[in-house]
């Protein structure tokens, strides 16, 4: 691949310019969308799950991420920037001895992480960060 | 199969009954997204990692669903709890049908 | 280095802390590096240098502290099975001379270095074996193998501090090094010092500019997700200011390697570092 502005900002982006250079995110509806499919539509409650996340990102390409959520038995990570919003999902077996992980996340933009935990009651938890993605300096 | 895979796992050798201990992982992979175009402009086709999981014992500790949204070289941290001496196996899916695993032994004291 | 890195940082920023220098203080597994030090008295121009680690953001610092959280490490462990795999003509592997690789500790502080009148990287030196000792290709400067061995045989001297000749032999290529850091190139009409001298510290977009040190490389870079070898880098700089880059491996970014592994002498080996 050449090393034009654009491919750089491919390469770097995971796919998509800097479109969602904005406050709104391109893709915020797709995320709407899968979290409606996850949860079936159901209330999304607040406050038994944190997400951590840089505010700034030094490269989209490596985001370290962490989520937690006690009681869960699953949590999903999505971000509303992405040109495909899921990026995780975390289930957790008899012998996790918390309910939390970390990764290290593609965010094409800057955009919202949001992380859906399913709790052992089957009721949803939301928490969501908002991540500035910085481009880089000379030519990307 | 991708080239250069090769999985890496951090496990402390010994824990006490019950006790949470933190796991890492990392495996060497080029998780290409599916996004990215090549030179002539054609699709350059999607190949990840798309589940990775860890049991002890043969009991489930984590199961993961990847996205192309994970990045290179995937990381996984997180706890388990150990009842018992055994072994932890640590299994990556790929995308092509390629499945890479690892164990690793910890004695419960 | 705070109080300059501050005072300059509003000139060129975006109007955002991003990329400010978070910490001070390195140790990788326990082990301290030495990242800031008193120049060398050859450079005229700069008091204190410092290593590129202390120019990212605490996120990308962390990763370099853990060699398990260090991505650099997946390339360290290929090129332990490399060292033992056999390779050419000759029948032989690495391990088939070197009984150890650790026997290299101190090598990475003194390269490259002026060897029968030539000057030597790294590199030259594994691929001097390859040819001759293995009979076997010689690896491309930059491609997986290479940077794989060079993180090796480097991280074995990791802690030490830089520490090239520059005098005796060694002085006319430092010379030629020295002037290529500060002729202005490309369509950009820049040198490496308007950049990496002049405005270190200061913000070029969103990106936080270095003293360009090469004690950390090959880096492992988050933009590209592998390691980067130091010409490669050089190369990369030389586009981004729109210059035709010199060749990988040729005199000029030998010497000019030479000269900036100079510009570092004291600070210690980070090979491989993390970088954005």
């Amino acid at each position: 691949m050449k090393l034009t502005r654009r491919n750089l900002l491919i390469l770097s982006s995971a796919g998509v310019a800097a479109t969602a250079m904005g406050s709104l995110p391109a893709f915020a509806s797709l995320t709407d969308d899968e979290i409606a499919k996850l949860t079936g539509g159901a209330e999304l409650g607040e406050g038994a799950i944190t997400i951590t996340a840089p505010e700034i990102a030094e490269n989209g390409n490596t985001v370290p991420i962490e989520v937690d959520a006690p009681g869960a038995v699953a949590i999903t990570l999505f971000a509303d920037g992405n040109p495909v919003p899921n990026v995780a999902t975390f289930n957790f077996g008899p012998l996790a001895a918390s309910r939390s992980a970390s990764t290290r996340i593609r965010l094409a933009s800057t955009q919202n992480v949001v992380a859906i935990a399913k709790m052992e009651d089957g009721s949803f938890q939301k928490a969501s960060a908002n991540v500035k993605v910085t481009i880089g300096g000379c030519g990307g | 199969m991708a080239s250069g895979v090769k999985p890496r796992v951090k496990v402390p050798k010994s824990a006490a009954a019950g006790e949470a201990i933190t796991i890492k992982t990392l495996i060497s992979h080029k998780m290409e997204s599916g996004q990215r175009k090549d030179d002539d402009g054609n699709v350059i086709p999607r190949s990840i990692i798309n589940r990775f999981t860890a049991e002890f014992n043969g009991e489930s500790v984590i199961d993961v669903t990847l996205e192309p949204a994970i990045s290179t070289n995937p990381y996984f941290q997180f706890e388990a709890t150990v009842p018992e001496s055994g072994e932890f196996k640590f299994t990556w899916y790929d995308d092509d049908g390629s499945v890479y695993d690892t164990s690793k032994k910890i004695k419960v004291q | 280095m705070t109080k300059k890195l501050w005072a300059t940082f509003a000139l060129i920023s975006l109007g955002t802390s991003a990329a400010a220098q978070d910490s001070n203080s390195l140790s990788i597994d326990g082990e301290a590096m030495v990242t800031e030090i008193a120049a060398p008295s050859h450079m005229e121009n700069v008091d204190t240098i410092y290593s590129g680690w202390r120019f990212r953001s605490v996120e990308t610092q962390a990763l370099e502290m853990d060699d398990f959280d260090n991505p650099a490490f997946v390339f360290v462990e290929q090129a332990e099975d490399l060292w033992d795999k056999v390779d050419g003509a000759a029948g032989k592997a690495c391990s088939s001379c070197h009984e150890d690789v650790a026997d290299f500790a101190g090598l990475r502080t003194q390269l490259p270095r002026v060897d029968d009148g030539e000057l030597v990287t790294m590199e030259n030196l594994i691929n001097e074996c390859r040819t001759e000792r293995m009979e076997a290709e010689p690896w491309k400067w930059s491609k997986g193998n290479m940077t794989a061995m060079t993180a090796l045989i480097g991280v074995q001297s990791r802690g030490m501090p830089m520490n090239v000749a520059i005098d005796g032999d060694a002085a006319p290529f430092w010379e030629k090094g020295k002037e290529l850091y500060y002729t202005r190139v490309g369509q950009l009409d820049m040198a490496c010092s308007n950049c990496h001298e002049d405005n270190y510290g200061m913000m070029i977009r969103a990106d936080h500019l270095s003293q360009g040190q090469v004690n950390g490389f090959p880096t492992y870079r988050l933009k590209n997700a592998k390691l980067n070898s130091i010409h490669g880098r050089f190369k990369g700089c030389m586009k981004n200011i729109r210059a035709t880059p010199f060749k990988e491996g040729g005199d000029e970014f030998k010497a000019l390697e030479l000269y900036l592994a100079s510009r570092g002498q004291g600070l210690s080996v980070e090979t491989p570092s993390v970088r954005n």
